[in-house]
């Protein structure tokens, strides 16, 4: 089988080198500013709620009971979900040696570091007293107690602040060769000196290579456990608890086909703009975003079969409650948040059946979109089971206050200020592993040996 | 800076430029066979048998990682026994104080946690890093390494190393523009 070349248009050591460098090495544009203080202004809004949120308690949220869980834990899932593509792009398609990772997994790498820190901003908030919000941590404290070990939300905490510790030493391993590339081609001083320190003092001398190599495929054999468990983790969430929709075992593997899933729309989303905006087309190929789309196409049926258990499940189990539960979910108060997240996540995904709509970016874009609605929307589903508990004397419906959307919409704002901070700075493509795949990066290239 | 003349300059060895990841990688066998110890090959990325043709001994950063992760496996049930038995026993749904199934996802986080601090610390210990200053960098071709260039270079602590013999001996295999890295 002859496989098309990961990288197009015969490029050279040098082309590489230049063409991902003048993007961090080029003047601000005024496109930038104006996208930046859009985004900022998103981040007032988000300090904003916080701050209101602070000073009044969680009851400008729209929570009630029996809805103690609102729009905080499902943009916790949502943007927690994101980040796991970055990781299964760097960490397991590094193992399966999958070398056309090596033109996205940056950018990944960073949307997933942004993610989780979005993602971490609500539960930190919603504790309620923020400033003893380091209860959560096992640090001797005033009250002389510790964490209570048997609960999954603490296991959460464990296991999130893991994750973007992980992912935060991985990405940074990996941008070191390209710092010292920046770094080496730096005119102004400010750079010399900025870029000097953070390359650590790289020489790419092979003696430093080949634990560099060790510490990454040791980092992606750690990674790759890790991004299977925080989600299992997050989902244990719902999981662990007695509510009739969540008290199932097909959650973990559910949620975490789910968040690689939501990733990978997320990737694409972000990776359609940049590659536009930047001409990266010979690098992050069709063939690149085709791959992609299989991996959603397979993810979005993972899903979709995940729906389908539930309900047969539901009725197989010969529980009313849980039954209850299903029925409602599809026809219920929030049956028109069901339909979309089904339409979204089950439907939308089938048209990546068709190569041609695989290659199509403006169609695919617009699937991408979707995807991301709808996997927001599937953890409101989830969430939502919440409003019709046991007894229907204390049934409610829950509704979002300003102030939940006006977070919401904020942590988007954080997410692109640090995206654009990202593509504004740092080499957005992994140069020397991209290097590292053409064809003359093979010492027996040519067949001169 | 600016006389030149007066300061002494210290000598940290010589490097020669090779033309592609082939060259570099015959190189690196030619300097290895003629009995050099310390030496280096330096690349935009890694080159496939490197290692081999360097006589590199196996990276010692598993090792570390995995004691790392040992640490932290210890650490992660360590803690939770200790702060569930001993210093502040509960008895929470029933449960016996060391439930050890419930401390799964806390102990096996501390392990991978761990576990990557030992591999990303134990990579910067070997390769001892951060090193702001090294020799090479005294070299202005030696700025192409990160792009498209390939070095070896040899230091001057290497037994057999004599400034001319090593010159002539990286002109003889192929290298291009050697220099001696010399300055301040």
């Amino acid at each position: 089988m002859v496989d098309e070349p990961l990288i197009t248009g015969n490029q050279t050591f040098h082309s590489i080198t230049d063409t991902v460098s003048k993007i961090a090495e080029r003047k601000t544009t005024v496109t930038w500013l104006a996208l930046i203080g859009m985004a900022l202004s998103l981040v007032l809004v988000l300090l904003g709620s916080i701050g209101y949120l602070v000073w009044e308690g969680i009851g400008v949220w729209g929570l009630n009971i029996p809805v103690a869980w609102g729009w905080a834990i499902v943009n916790f899932v949502f943007w927690v979900g994101i980040g796991h593509a970055g990781t299964l792009i760097s960490a397991i398609l590094h193992l399966f040696r999958q070398q056309w990772r090596t033109s996205i997994n940056r950018f990944a790498e960073a949307m997933t570091l942004f993610a989780v820190i979005c993602a971490l901003i609500f539960p930190g908030i919603h504790v309620g007293r923020i400033w003893v919000a380091y209860w959560l941590f096992p640090v001797p404290n005033q009250m002389q107690m510790w964490p209570q070990f048997r609960s999954p939300l603490l296991w959460d905490v464990f296991a999130v602040s893991v994750y973007f510790t992980v992912s935060l030493m991985f990405w940074y391993v990996g941008l070191i060769p390209d710092l010292a590339t920046l770094r080496d081609r730096a005119k102004t001083k400010v750079r010399k000196i900025v870029l000097g320190i953070a390359s650590l003092g790289w020489r790419g001398g092979n003696r430093q290579w080949i634990n560099y190599e060790r510490a990454y495929l040791v980092l992606a054999g750690l990674s790759t456990p890790l991004v299977l468990s925080v989600h299992s983790v997050v989902s244990t969430d719902f999981a662990v608890s007695m509510v009739p929709g969540w008290h199932t075992t097909i959650f973990p593997p559910y949620f975490v086909a789910g968040a690689i899933f939501s990733g990978f729309a997320m990737v694409m989303t972000l990776g359609i703009i940049v590659r536009k905006i930047f001409k990266l087309e010979h690098i992050i190929t069709l063939n690149h975003l085709e791959k992609m789309n299989k991996i959603m196409l397979l993810t979005g049926m993972m899903v979709g079969y995940a729906y389908s258990c539930e309900f047969f499940i539901a009725w197989y189990s010969g529980n009313t409650y849980e039954a209850f539960t299903f029925v409602n979910r599809a026809f219920g108060p929030y049956a028109w948040a069901y339909w979309i997240m089904v339409s979204c996540n089950v439907l939308v995904p089938q048209i990546f059946w068709f190569k041609k709509i695989r290659r199509n970016v403006a169609v695919m874009f617009v699937a991408t979109i979707f995807i991301n609605i709808g996997m927001w929307f599937e953890r409101f589903v989830i969430v939502m089971s919440l409003a019709r508990d046991f007894l229907p004397s204390s049934w409610d419906y829950y509704s979002p206050t300003i102030w939940d959307v006006a977070t919401f919409v904020g942590s988007f704002g954080l997410f692109f200020t640090l995206f654009l901070l990202f593509i504004r700075f740092f080499p957005i493509i992994a140069m020397a592993e991209v290097k590292g795949v053409l064809p003359q990066a093979d010492p027996h290239h040519g067949g001169k040996h | 800076m600016s006389d030149k003349s007066v300061t002494p300059k210290t000598e940290y060895g010589v490097v020669a430029r090779f033309e592609d990841p082939g060259a570099l990688l015959h190189a690196a066998e030619k300097v290895r066979d003629a009995g050099y110890t310390k030496f280096d090959c330096h690349s935009p990325f890694p080159i496939h048998g490197m290692d081999q043709a360097m006589g590199l001994k196996q990276s010692k950063v598993g090792l570390i990682a995995g004691a790392g992760a040992t640490f932290g496996f210890i650490l992660g049930l360590w803690l939770q026994w200790w702060t569930s038995t001993i210093d502040y026993p509960i008895v929470i749904a029933g449960k016996p104080f060391f439930s050890y199934q419930a401390y799964v996802p806390v102990t096996f986080g501390l392990t991978v946690l761990f576990g990557a601090i030992g591999a990303v610390a134990g990579m910067f210990h070997v390769n001892r890093m951060p090193q702001w200053f090294h020799g090479v960098f005294h070299s202005e071709n030696f700025a192409r390494f990160s792009d498209d260039a390939f070095f070896v270079s040899i230091e001057k602590d290497d037994p057999k190393y004599d400034r001319t013999g090593a010159l002539e001996f990286l002109k003889s295999i192929g290298g291009a523009e050697p220099e001696v890295l010399e300055g301040e």
